[in-house]
């Protein structure tokens, strides 16, 4: 007898089963609530909370003045801090014992002395100083505050060379780079969306595909004719399209909500986020390929994931401060690429030509990353 | 004959406006092997679910060793020991730990834990095998440890639900002498099976459709009544009428 | 090529897992189109592993196995289109519905529903009421049947049905076992695995398995045929007791319980008269002795016995 011709129903295409398993991926997405909750409330509610905890932090610091001479100048300056959304005038004192007692009692957080020459120092040597005391029980705190009023000083003097002080003025030693409003709610945007990003990509890829292996659909699947480049792929396709709508998710939070400056190069930002979640596709490919069940797919995704982008993006902490060791390996961290470009992009508004260091590292990482994928994917059991 | 163990008069359980059991009478006397059959979703499951204390009935009386299923269901927990295929033991403890674990669950005080266990292990011939963690034994054996785990108390009834299935027809065997002896010691045994032949074991059965039961009695009499050689033949007809579908 | 026109040719088969662990050794058979070959054996057989290395999901260690002439190693892609499978535990995705299940099984096996329907249209008939609700509230009864749905909308020529059976009551067993019928009489060879004896006498042919060998392999009627154990049924008051007593006399061989009844092999040619006189010195007064021709259970229990006597 003549075996019967393999193929012979094969009266579809590679292009419908792929977009049959595409949809597939979306009915279970849409199906669990949980895994929608976490795909789309997720980036809202850490968006949120990002969002109040750091812009509240420094809103509203109390401050005295401590001006053995007062006069215009020092008048001026007091009541354009005091007007600042960030901090409230609560009075003046004669002495620094007094500024002492105010922090004591956690009345005020930052002391602005003005020394009794100011007004002349200031129109006649063309060189005046202020000296501000902050409360540094809170160093990050007191970091932030005394930044801030260092800017707002800044500012004010900005406008007052645009009058008679031409020249000179009051000297301003620590400038707020990259974010002129002064809201510090800006740097968690690439930071959340790093994260997110991270998280989603790898962990959703991986648990979707262990869950076949567990329920058994998995060898079903391979002893089907699709092929497997198709099944990699139906898996990877529904999570990057998730994955870019949490971006725009985050970004309209980011513009509509949060008032971050307009000026970021969307396009390239766009970009670069799908070259980001195409390593975390990868990275969720290559866990699945790895762990036979979805506990140890997750506990993998957090553990040994999300611990190292927290660590090493530089978002929670600088980088800089970081042992050498640590330093060098948090190099091989591929969110701490994403956060360089996304920050730099988000916050500093530079084009592609500064960013191309890290995107080629990144690329490099996530050609590497399908790689290992391609090779450790079995085709049988 | 003794004291019935296990009374049913007119149990009902409804689910909204599903029936799921719907007024079903019976009795089954200490030390019996009673089976209870029924295909999938003719409410076996909630009916052995309120004899074990975990669901209230909604009309009619259910007790087991003379407590009411409806007032007093903690005092049932106390007297019935349960037994499934699909939870049965800690994979990742051994046998001598699943048994302690059970033992002390089940309210034993830690000497009798002790006894019981090197009871257990030597009665199933596990001397060599006490210590190895229950994930590497074979289901035969797991099965019947399971049983052991679930006596471990000598309760008045031991609830089994689909116990056995898929082991060879020896350590199957292995695993009714274990339920004789049970009964022998005047524990008895309320079981649900998918498997015909084991329902030949049972002293007496009842097979449910629909929420009702539609037939009771000793195997051999229920073949003669329906005039089939099986009681396979009988379930089959019987389930047959039912007009429920799904679980 | 040995084995020419034959749906699945098995040759010498042995697979192990991390050495010591013997899951398959030296398994050989041939199912031919349009039969229907049951694989019979308990848990941890070795069941699961010969379907999975026919079905090309598993790599043997040695031995070679081809399903319509193609290799099961090298060919395997080709296997894969050809063949209908239905891994044990009704692989479905629960959270898609009936219709749903069936279609995305139909696509990614190549094909669409509308084409093949006439081929699973007899038993997606009765699924038909349901096709909107969710496979993971099917009844077991159900879910097999639309897994067995799955398994042939791509119009396979060859089904290895894993354990189909189990946890499913006896109403939908028997139709599924009068479903297979239907299939095998179409033409496509079956190959099953079920751990239950009573489910030999649906097959043409079966290979009793255990432990990795295969022990018996012929129709149910050869296998019996060969097996002529002399075998009595013991019945008795006080069945533990007359078990018990049986089972301590001398000239026992073995003896196991079948329902409300014993079974009883004697050592070499003893007289039952012997083990009824014994019975009756042991106070058993109402017993009776008959001899039985032996079923397919007493069958395997005399091979596993003869097995661990050598």
């Amino acid at each position: 007898m003549a075996t019967e011709t393999p193929g012979k129903t094969h009266s579809v295409g590679g292009l419908t089963m792929f977009l049959a398993f595409v949809s597939k991926e979306a009915k279970h997405v849409l199906r669990d609530r949980r895994s929608l909750f976490i795909l789309l409330g997720l980036p809202i509610v850490m968006m949120t909370l990002f969002g109040f905890a750091l812009s509240n932090e420094v809103k509203n610091t109390n401050f005295v003045v401590l001006d053995q001479v007062p006069d215009a100048e020092t008048i001026a300056l007091t009541d354009r801090l005091a007007e600042s959304r960030y901090f409230t005038f609560v009075g003046r004192v004669e002495s620094e014992d007094e500024i002492t007692k105010f922090f004591r009692r956690g009345d005020a957080r930052l002391a602005v002395v003005f020394p009794s020459n100011f007004d002349h120092d200031l129109h006649h040597v063309h060189h005046a100083q202020v000296l501000l005391l902050a409360d540094d029980s809170d160093p990050n705190t007191a970091k932030t505050v005394t930044n801030y009023a260092t800017a707002i000083i800044g500012q004010h003097q900005v406008e007052m060379a645009n009058g008679q002080h031409r020249q000179g003025g009051i000297r301003v030693q620590t400038r707020m780079l990259y974010n002129p409003q002064l809201k510090s709610s800006y740097m968690f945007v690439p930071g959340v969306m790093t994260l997110l990003v991270m998280l989603l990509g790898a962990m959703m890829t991986s648990v979707s595909i262990v869950r076949e292996k567990e329920r058994g659909t998995m060898e079903i699947l391979l002893v089907s004719p699709m092929h497997p480049l198709l099944l990699i792929l139906g898996k990877a396709v529904p999570y990057m399209l998730l994955s870019l709508i949490d971006v725009v998710i985050i970004l309209l939070l980011s513009y509509g909500v949060l008032d971050l400056p307009w000026g970021a190069n969307i396009p390239l930002l766009m970009a670069e986020s799908l070259l980001f979640i195409l390593t975390t596709l990868a990275l969720g490919l290559v866990i699945s390929n790895g762990v036979e069940q979805q506990q140890t797919a997750m506990f993998i995704s957090l553990v040994g994931l999300l611990m190292p982008a927290l660590v090493f993006s530089g978002f929670m902490f600088p980088i800089e401060n970081m042992p050498m060791p640590l330093q060098v390996l948090g190099n091989v961290v591929p969110t701490r690429w994403f956060y360089e470009i996304a920050s730099k992009i988000m916050i500093k508004h530079v084009g592609f030509a500064s960013v191309v260091k890290p995107t080629l590292i990144l690329a490099g990482m996530t050609i590497l990353f399908m790689l290992v994928a391609w090779r450790t994917f079995r085709q049988r059991l | 004959m003794s004291e019935p163990v296990i009374v049913a008069e007119n149990l009902t359980r409804r689910f909204g406006d599903f029936t799921a059991v719907d007024a079903i009478s019976l009795e089954v006397s200490g030390g019996e092997i009673f089976g209870f059959l029924g295909a999938n979703g003719a409410g076996k499951t909630t009916a052995m679910r309120i004899f074990c204390g975990l669901l209230e009935p909604s009309s009619g009386r259910a007790s087991v060793a003379g407590f009411d299923a409806m007032t007093e269901p903690e005092k049932i927990k106390n007297e019935i020991g349960y037994m499934s295929q699909k939870f049965s033991l800690y994979s990742k403890l051994t046998v001598k730990e699943n048994i302690r674990f059970f033992a002390g669950v089940y309210g034993l005080s830690r000497k009798q834990a002790k006894e019981k266990t090197s009871e257990i292990v030597d009665q199933l011939g596990l001397a060599n095998t006490a210590d190895a963690l229950v994930t590497d034994l074979p289901l035969g054996w797991k099965q019947r440890i399971s049983f052991a785990v679930a006596t471990v108390h000598e309760p008045k009834v031991v609830f089994l639900d689909e116990p056995t299935g898929g082991v060879d027809p020896i350590v199957r065997r292995q695993f009714w002498d274990m339920i004789y002896e049970a009964a022998e010691r005047g524990i008895t045994v309320f079981v649900t099976t998918h498997y015909m032949d084991e329902a030949e074991y049972c002293d007496r059965i009842s097979i449910m459709v629909d929420g009702a039961i539609a037939a009771m009695g000793k195997p051999a009499d229920l073949c003669k009544q329906y005039a089939v050689p099986t009681i396979e033949d009988v379930f089959i007809s019987l389930a047959r009428k039912a007009t429920r579908h799904g679980d | 090529m040995a084995g020419e026109g034959q749906a699945v040719v098995v040759d010498g088969i042995c697979k192990s897992y991390g050495g010591d662990v013997q899951a398959l050794q030296n398994v050989s058979f041939e199912v031919k189109p349009g039969e229907l070959f049951g694989l019979i054996g308990p848990d941890g057989a070795g069941k699961t592993t010969l379907l999975r290395i026919l079905t090309t999901l598993l790599l043997a260690d040695s031995g070679s196995a081809s399903v319509h002439g193609l290799d099961v190693r090298r060919e395997f892609s080709a296997i894969r289109g050809i063949v209908g499978y239905m891994p044990g535990k009704f692989s479905l995705y629960q959270d898609l519905s009936v219709e749903e299940n069936l279609n995305f099984f139909a696509t990614v096996f190549g094909t669409t529903v509308k084409a093949n329907y006439h081929l699973v249209e007899d038993i997606y008939r009765q699924l038909e009421p349901f096709k909107t609700r969710l496979a993971g509230n099917l009844s077991g009864g159900m879910k097999q049947k639309l897994a067995l749905c799955c398994a042939l909308i791509h119009a396979p020529t060859v089904l290895f049905l894993d354990e189909p059976t189990t946890g499913v009551d006896p109403v939908s067993r028997k139709d599924f076992w009068g479903m297979l019928g239907r299939l095998r009489d179409s033409g496509i060879a079956i190959v099953v695995s079920t751990p239950y004896m009573d489910e030999a006498a649906r097959c043409e042919r079966i290979a009793l398995i255990q432990k990795g060998q295969i022990i018996a392999m012929d129709s149910l009627a050869g296998i019996l045929a060969s097996n002529q154990t002399e075998t009595y049924a013991v019945r008795g008051e006080g069945l533990l007791g007359v078990l018990k007593a049986l089972r301590a006399y001398p000239e026992t061989r073995y003896c196991y319980a079948f329902g409300q009844e014993h079974h009883l092999v004697l050592k070499g040619d003893a007289d039952p008269k012997g083990a009824e006189s014994f019975l009756r010195a042991q106070g058993h007064q109402d017993v009776s002795f008959r001899r039985i021709e032996p079923t397919i259970e007493d069958v395997f229990i005399a091979l596993m016995q003869d097995q661990a006597d050598v």
